[in-house]
């Protein structure tokens, strides 16, 4: 059967079971767009292509799927790389199609044209220029492959439009086989039983659980393994609901801005049990200091996250799931002693440091609004079962701190790149994988305003996500930087412009509400919330409130500046 | 402690396809890593590659370098050739001024080390010379004092022994 090369991009697409794009058209998709029009897959027009490429981030991130976007050649392309680091930062499965000048402009600084693929090849798992049509179908189906597998990552595909148009004969690949490319996804079982050995002898031990655990869908085998072994559990930003954040056992976030007690105990552990987690900058603080005391055992898919930044005394290469399978499976036929009574000393301790400092703020009644009061108002009123994506700054810390989440693929936040302006193109896309759920975006001021024109494909395509502005008027966590080492030197951190966010929701088509004084936050979340349709809250907060506890960059995490 | 940073020898074979040059090299400058000399030609199978780059950096750093590099999806087999299991030679061609006071030393030199001139003119002779690092550090040095116009150099390329 001869099909022309978008027709066997949907051929693929249908194959890899997509049922969702994100995208935005121009001159070298549109036979792209003519073929999908004429399949099933609903298609989401955003409004700025980084809109596209985080959505279709969020999807991924929500649903476990690899997220697709498309869009065109020139400075649709280039509008995509922030999402795409984004997405490469936080190993999140994507498969990026941009269009490309035809084969033969290529090189000739064409309308349009942009080396696509150069400039990404730093930002994506891997990345291919499509040059002959009989190539396209192979070359999709290995983006695919690749994107999911492994360590996921972004894979981007540049399709030139004489591909797109150019006809052969399809047959449907079966298999993909890359010969130069195979995760290892079985551990080694000597090493395991090294990581059992430790958990026997340890005296003082500690999970550190990320983001790897959540890709690797093991969030109910890291629960087992930490209440078979009674190990208390700390987790990084992108681990977080990786282990239920209400659970006993559950030390809160670890790093810069995590929990006073979560910090200690990585000091005084014994043996420090890390799974797929990559002891990046922001966890350890002083990487010299960092969990001085302990062993660390390492288990993640990715070789090169081993000894990159911490010495290892057992590294595990293999996938985070299957690890802990093995590893469960090992503690049931172990005899690991009186769990309750050796375990007793350090809960006990780590107890202590938990009432010592306990993450708190203080709302006046009569005051401003504190904006960590809005994060509590918000998980009560959800029950902690929303999904939330964030922004980032001050708004994404605050809610890593006080909404616990529970499960995995609730919390969706741009962790390694730290990336303002996900938190609404993500919401909308983890909107369109779960049309039923509740979905917020914390946001602040600032970032809000990056891909605030993303509020039209919320409202056109019924996504009815509810956004949270906690507004101070700053650009915070630079602001809060300023004001504890910079001696209050507030440099160009204050928006003295901002639009009134309530009438901006409603030039959208969208409901606008706004809560002054404390008393209102409660009944605008609670009306937000049931409101039909994309809601924004502008919720006026104190003005120069600052996340604690915080470890100042390059300090050991002990060092922390509380409240 | 600061290990100690020495040079090693890596080779790889990779996909004999556009880009997967610039996939190797901008993981070096994208991390830091530092290149001393780099080499690529296609094998006897055309749809694979041989890149041999010389780099230095201590143990840890070298590590890292090993493992970022067998992640590329474009990479098929990586090997550290810094002992003495492989064969490693390289290539220069020397442009060294041939006057008649020293006319006679280059002669001697390019006898001695087993070099060949390839180029005669009346100021410079050119000189092609094949040999291990060892060597050719020794002949340029030699070289050197006499005057040294210009010299292109292949740096390193390594293959393994075969067992018996």
């Amino acid at each position: 059967m001869k099909l022309n090369g978008a027709q066997i991009l949907m051929k693929v697409l249908q194959e890899e079971r997509v049922d969702t794009i994100f995208g935005f058209p121009g001159g070298t998709v549109i036979d792209i767009y003519d073929e999908l029009a004429r399949t099933d897959i609903r298609h989401i027009l955003v409004r700025h292509e980084q809109g596209a490429v985080h959505a279709a981030d969020g999807y991924a991130r929500a649903s476990g799927k690899t997220g697709v976007c498309l869009v065109t050649s020139g400075p649709g392309a280039t509008n995509t790389v922030t999402g795409v680091a984004t997405a490469y930062m936080d190993s999140i499965p994507l498969v990026v199609l941009t269009g490309q000048v035809p084969t033969h402009l290529i090189g000739n600084d064409a309308f349009q044209e942009v080396d696509i693929v150069g400039i990404t090849r730093p930002c994506t798992k891997h990345n291919y220029l499509v040059t002959r049509v009989e190539d396209l179908a192979r070359i999709l189906k290995e983006a695919f492959y690749i994107a999911r597998s492994g360590r996921p990552g972004p894979v981007l595909v540049d399709i030139p439009k004489n591909v797109s148009v150019a006809k052969t004969d399809y047959k449907p690949i079966e298999k993909v086989s890359i010969k130069s490319y195979s995760p290892t996804y079985e551990p080694n079982t000597k090493q395991l039983k090294k990581v059992m050995k430790l958990v026997k002898e340890a005296q003082r031990p500690m999970i550190f659980a990320g983001g790897g655990v959540i890709l690797s869908k093991a969030a109910a085998e890291l629960t087992a393994f930490a209440r078979k072994t009674r190990i208390p559990v700390t987790m990084s930003l992108m681990g977080l609901g990786a282990f239920p954040g209400n659970d006993p056992l559950s030390l809160g976030m670890i790093g810069m801005h995590g929990t006073y007690r979560a910090n200690m105990a990585t000091a005084a552990c014994d043996v420090l049990i890390g799974i797929g987690v990559r002891f990046d900058d922001r966890v350890t603080g002083k990487t010299d200091c960092f969990a001085a005391q302990a062993k660390i055992v390492h288990i993640d898919i990715d070789p090169t996250s081993i000894r990159k930044n911490v010495t290892v005394a057992v590294p595990v290469v293999g996938d985070c799931r299957i690890s802990l399978q093995h590893l469960n499976r090992m503690i049931d036929e172990a005899d690991l002693g009186d769990l309750d009574a050796n375990r007793d000393a350090w809960l006990r301790q780590i107890d202590e440091w938990r009432r010592a400092h306990k993450l708190a703020y203080d709302q006046n009644p009569e005051g401003p609004i504190k904006p960590q009061y809005v994060i509590d108002c918000l998980y009560r009123l959800t029950n902690g079962k929303a999904l939330i994506t964030t922004e980032v700054g001050q708004n994404q810390m605050w809610t890593a701190q006080y909404y616990h989440f529970e499960k995995p693929g609730h919390f969706l936040s741009s962790g390694g790149l730290g990336t303002m302006g996900f938190g609404l193109p993500a919401a909308i896309g983890a909107q369109a994988a779960f049309p039923g759920k509740p979905v917020v975006d914390v946001a602040g001021d600032g970032s809000i305003q990056m891909n605030i024109q993303e509020m039209a494909t919320a409202v056109e395509h019924d996504l009815p996500v509810k956004v949270v502005i906690l507004n101070n008027g700053y650009l915070g966590m630079v602001r809060q930087w300023q004001q504890l080492f910079y001696d209050k030197r507030y440099a160009a951190t204050c928006m003295h412009c901002a639009p009134d966010f309530v009438l901006l929701a409603q030039a959208y088509g969208a409901v606008g509400l706004r809560a002054e004084r404390p008393s209102e936050v409660e009944p605008v979340l609670r009306e937000g919330l049931e409101t039909p349709g994309p809601v924004i809250m502008d919720f006026r907060v104190e003005k120069e409130e600052c996340v604690y506890p915080m470890v100042p960059a390059g300090a050991p995490i002990t060092e922390m500046l509380l409240a | 402690m600061i290990e100690t940073e020495e040079k090693h020898i890596l080779t790889m074979l990779v996909d004999n396809k556009p880009g997967v040059l610039s996939r190797v090299v901008g993981l070096f400058s994208g991390k830091g890593f530092n290149i001393d000399s780099l080499c690529v030609a296609e094998t006897i199978d055309p749809a694979v590659s041989r890149i041999t780059i010389v780099t230095q950096a201590n143990n840890l750093v070298l590590e890292q370098i090993e493992k970022q590099l067998r992640k590329l999806i474009n990479v098929i087999k990586l090997r550290d050739m810094t002992g003495p299991r492989a064969v490693k030679r390289e290539m220069a061609l020397i442009c060294i001024r041939a006057k008649r006071e020293n006319r006679d030393e280059v002669l001697r030199l390019v006898d001695i080390f087993r070099c060949k001139i390839v180029d005669v003119g009346p100021q410079y002779y050119i000189i092609e010379a094949t040999g291990d690092r060892g060597k050719m550090e020794a002949l340029i040095s030699l070289l050197k004092p006499m005057g040294i116009k210009k010299i292109a150099r292949t740096g390193s390329i390594a293959l393994y022994r075969e067992p018996d």
